[in-house]
């Protein structure tokens, strides 16, 4: 009897915590910077809560925020595994050899890297073509600047953003030839005073038009400040410069979140590579605000023309700054040209810190 | 507005911030506390700064609100190091956490929100001149403040009898007991000025520099205050000069960059902060100064005899 009820309790023991674990799906995502940056680790919060509101009470999200780079956010990306997560997003390029590390030493845990190249069997990467989006506010820099000078703040010289600058320039090439871009680096993800300084410094050296590469909506607030122009980055933030904000690129990674813990439920998740640009909904482009009729509907034609694949922002001739042929005439840089983007176009005045 | 003029004019809003914490932090350790927690006050100070000008509509009140948060903290670091002699390092590492939780917590409704911005001050014709006009007669009121508390701290700790009991309590707490000086009630003011300091540089983050809230905002320059307070030795006056040569380095580097100046930018990034570590060894090389100039007690625990 005694030991009939003890089996009895320890059955129950054991099969509690199982009943519970069968039931939500557990997504955890690690951020880079705080979930109210208004910019990137926002972008990706909205996605979790795309998830939360598409399953309801079938899935539990986690979340951290502020994981630093480096040996932190292999802690970080552990203790989710450990606590028994299904699927972990980890939102930040920095975080790709600590996310295989752990993958490694959890098998049955899917990943999820954002921005990253490696994978295994557990770790998919996926990305947005953010420079898609970079393209078209490139032709509308150029058509709408008169000192035909625009100012750039960016934040690690990764091909990530390299390619934006690049796919910029060549959107306002196309417009102005003789288009000029300074750029800033201030080495931070996310530093509101240091991103508004180096947007000062850029407009006191006469750039007209303000874009950015890091997650505050600082510097476009700058140039609503001093009567410039820009565009806002990752999230719409035409409520902090209503009268310069012409446009945002915005991240939207709700569907895809939702696809693949969808694909973590019913068993059918693979790793992979997603990237996906306006074609699939993950780069947006905000509502275009005080801009001229014409430049408005050429930006959204210019979307289109991307979407339906019809147009390639880095489409040949291009040349390096050494002026050297990097993609032919009417050819289309290929995928692990962009992926590895270490240089950059001619007319950048600027050296590409190494 | 001249190239040359909008430059010190971004100094200058650059220095600022780092100016006030540091002399707030400078007088809290001249009491003998070490606070480390000036990051978590700071921005405890912009958040309550900018929800206090978000609800009240007035920049103004805003800064009365970003002094109280620092001060709220700064109080409960007090009450920790001082009343129950709580380890200073650790209960400053756990302010600076606290805070920036705390923070994030009350920020959450004001995310996303353009800011009201403290205006800068024009005083008609002296704002006019040529040159000097923007620099010396159009800055944001606080840039004023700033150099006048610089200039009372300074007046305060070695021109006043308050500061020598002060100064006398960071040195040697014991003497400065046996005088009759209530080292506690003297201690725990220095900790609430030093709070109500760095809650306001927060405030000059959130008002001034860029009108907004966004987690995380002071990105680490209550570390660069509390560094500048070292390298200042403890001196006001010195601390004014520090903070603005830091912010002259960030801001020229930036210039230097857009000018495509051929120079690796990690290095530039990183060149206020070699500055800083120069600094410091040249300042350390005279040992016996080095000493002489730190307050004796600082950092350690004081319980009155019972």
């Amino acid at each position: 009897m005694m030991r009939a009820t003890v089996l009895a309790v320890f059955a129950a023991m054991l099969a509690l915590p199982a009943a519970q674990a069968a039931d939500p799906v557990k997504a955890a995502f690690v951020y880079v910077g705080p979930i109210g940056d208004h910019g990137w680790t926002y972008q990706h919060d909205q996605g979790r809560l795309a998830v939360e509101k598409a399953f309801g009470d079938k899935v539990e999200t986690l979340y951290v925020e502020n994981v630093a780079e480096g040996p932190d956010a292999e802690r970080a990306i552990e203790r989710f595994a450990r606590e028994g997560a299904d699927i972990v997003f980890t939102t930040s390029f920095g975080f790709m050899n600590p996310t295989i590390k752990v993958a490694k030493r959890f098998p049955d845990v899917k990943f999820e890297h954002a921005t990253g190249y490696k994978r295994a069997d557990n770790v998919a990467t996926y990305s947005a073509r953010f420079y898609e989006g970079r393209y078209v506010i490139g032709q509308i820099a150029a058509k709408m600047s008169k000192s035909g000078v625009a100012g750039y703040v960016a934040s690690f010289p990764i091909p990530e953003v390299v390619r934006g600058i690049n796919s910029f320039l060549l959107g306002a090439q196309s417009v102005n030839p003789d288009f000029k871009l300074k750029i800033v680096w201030v080495n931070t993800w996310f530093d509101p005073g240091k991103e508004a300084d180096a947007a000062k410094a850029l407009i006191d050296q006469g750039a007209d038009i303000m874009t950015q590469h890091t997650d505050s909506p600082a510097p476009i607030q700058i140039a609503g400040e001093r009567g410039v122009h820009g565009f806002g980055q990752a999230s719409d933030m035409d409520a902090f410069a209503p009268a310069a904000h012409y446009t945002a690129i915005i991240d939207d990674w709700s569907a895809y979140y939702v696809a693949r813990v969808k694909a973590v439920m019913d068993g059918t998740w693979e790793s992979g590579d997603v990237w996906g640009g306006f074609d699939a909904d993950m780069v947006v482009m905000a509502p275009y605000t005080d801009l001229p009729e014409d430049v408005a509907a050429d930006a959204a034609a210019m979307v289109e023309k991307i979407r339906s694949g019809e147009f390639h922002p880095f489409t040949g001739p291009i040349h390096d700054q050494e002026g050297k042929l990097r993609v032919a005439e009417g050819e289309r840089a290929d995928e692990g040209m962009l992926l590895g983007m270490n240089w950059y176009v001619k007319g950048v005045d600027d050296k590409l810190p190494q | 507005m001249t190239g040359f003029e909008a430059v010190v004019l971004t100094i200058v809003t650059a220095a600022t911030p780092l100016l006030i914490a540091a002399l707030g932090e400078l007088v809290t350790e001249r009491s003998g506390v070490l606070n480390l927690g000036v990051e978590g006050m700071m921005i405890v100070g912009a958040v309550t700064g900018f929800a206090g000008a978000q609800l009240t509509g007035s920049p103004y009140l805003g800064v009365i609100a970003a002094m109280a948060g620092g001060m709220a903290l700064s109080s409960l670091f007090g009450f920790l190091v001082l009343r129950l002699a709580a380890n200073q390092v650790a209960s400053g590492l756990a302010l600076t956490l606290l805070g920036l939780g705390l923070s994030g917590m009350i920020g959450e409704a004001f995310i996303g929100q353009p800011g009201l911005k403290l205006e800068r001050i024009d005083i008609p014709f002296l704002t006019d001149l040529p040159v000097v006009g923007t620099i010396l007669f159009g800055q944001d009121p606080l840039v004023y403040a700033s150099v006048a508390l610089a200039v009372c701290v300074s007046r305060f700790l070695f021109h006043t009898r308050a500061g020598l009991a002060l100064r006398a309590v960071g040195n040697n707490h014991a003497s400065a007991h046996m005088l009759g000086v209530h080292v506690i009630r003297t201690r725990f003011l220095a900790v609430l000025f030093g709070g109500a300091c760095s809650g306001l540089a927060g405030g000059y983050l959130s008002l001034a520099y860029t009108p907004q809230w966004v987690e995380g905002m002071t990105a680490g320059r209550g570390w660069i205050a509390l560094a500048l307070v070292v390298f200042a030795s403890w001196m006001p006056l010195r601390a004014a000069v520090g903070a603005y040569l830091f912010g002259g380095a960030l801001i020229l580097q930036f210039h230097a960059q857009a000018e495509g100046i051929p120079l690796p930018s990690q290095f530039l990034s990183a060149l206020p902060y070699i500055a800083t570590v120069a600094a410091l060894v040249i300042l350390s090389r005279d040992q016996w100064r080095a000493r002489n100039d730190s307050p004796s007690c600082l950092g350690q625990v004081f319980v009155p005899d019972r």
